[in-house]
């Protein structure tokens, strides 16, 4: 059963966040100050949060869990820092956790 | 059909627009397939990640939604989470309020479909002459927007097709929150703000349990930066 309406919800609320620039903010208002300050410290916050969000249904004190995650984690990170490419980091990553996950 | 002439038109405007894109092509036709692989694999249907790639249109949020239609999740905390991960859009816009002013029914589209790969490629396309702007950024959005789509239907097919051990693949979203928070922990001088996001949900968690995590988790964060906000001034995380 797909819920069509959460996805008309989360359709909606993304089309109005991209459309409230042109409407709050025209020619000659200025963005208010907090506003700008949140819109530079969300996003760093809230992809740290989505992390833990995709991982929270992994167990911690299953060794056989967590040992994966970290891994593939590991992985992603050092071949993004090394390479700065999006597809290799996300493939190679991916690809490693379903190995391990898998054996 | 159009005379020859618009045929000859609309050629020449891809042959300037689609070189601009091709990066995001590569991009979006991969990761398009691993999400369109996801839904299938996660029990959804095709036309579910259709829909979403077609009126939805956001990357990270879209495999946010499929945890979100998979898992009980009430109204309110769907729209409060779309809000916080996709908040940051409202930004993008700020830096075309002024460009779009004069552009006619097109701009509808170039606002909706303002995603963070298209943006950043907006930033860096330079004036032409022999095309109006308007003209290019519109084709580029709807390039854009067709790789996604293509890649949505594709992954959605083949995961369909071909039956192997998927066991592990939703790690891509990990794999592509990771990727996006590296690069914003690169691009800020202050890291408080990752600290801050890591850690709220953590808590949350230890409270209120993983499936009760959202709504604590971004409340935590919010207030926390509000907060600090007022001990620091806000202009040093931009690096």
């Amino acid at each position: 059963m797909v819920k069509w309406y959460a996805i008309a919800v989360m359709a909606i609320v993304t089309y109005l966040i991209r459309l409230a620039p042109f409407v709050l903010f025209r020619k000659g208002k200025k963005t208010p100050k907090w506003v700008a300050y949140m819109g530079s410290v969300l996003p760093p916050a809230v992809m740290g949060m989505l992390i833990i969000y995709s991982l929270k249904s992994v167990n911690i004190s299953a060794i056989d869990e967590v040992i994966p995650v970290a891994t593939a984690i590991t992985i992603t990170t050092v071949l993004h820092l090394w390479k700065r490419n999006n597809l290799v980091s996300i493939l190679s990553g991916t690809a490693v956790y379903m190995m391990l996950i898998q054996i | 059909m159009k005379s020859d002439k618009g045929g000859v038109y609309i050629k020449r405007i891809l042959k300037i627009a689609i070189p601009y894109t091709i990066p995001v092509m590569l991009g979006y036709i991969s990761v398009g397939m691993a999400y369109g692989l996801l839904i299938v694999k996660s029990g959804l249907s095709l036309w579910a990640g259709l829909a979403m790639s077609v009126f939805l249109y956001a990357g990270a949020m879209q495999f946010v939604a499929i945890q979100i239609l998979i898992a009980p999740i009430n109204l309110i905390q769907v729209a409060l989470m779309t809000l916080f991960v996709n908040i940051r859009h409202l930004f993008y816009g700020l830096s075309f309020v002024d460009t779009f002013k004069s552009y006619g029914w097109k701009k509808q589209y170039l606002i909706f479909g303002m995603t963070d790969e298209t943006y950043s490629l907006l930033c860096g396309v330079s004036a032409q002459e022999e095309i109006e702007q308007e003209t290019l950024f519109f084709t580029i959005l709807i390039l854009n927007q067709s790789y996604w789509i293509v890649g949505t239907v594709l992954g959605a097919l083949v995961g369909n097709m071909i039956h192997f051990d998927t066991t592990g693949i939703d790690f891509a979203m990990t794999a592509l929150f990771v990727v996006i928070f590296i690069e914003q922990w690169l691009a800020n001088k202050n890291h408080l703000p990752a600290i801050t996001g890591v850690l709220s949900a953590i808590i949350a968690i230890k409270i209120f349990g993983p499936s009760q995590m959202v709504l604590p988790a971004m409340v935590m964060m919010f207030s926390f930066l509000l907060v600090v906000r007022r001990y620091k001034s806000g202009g040093d995380n931009r690096g």
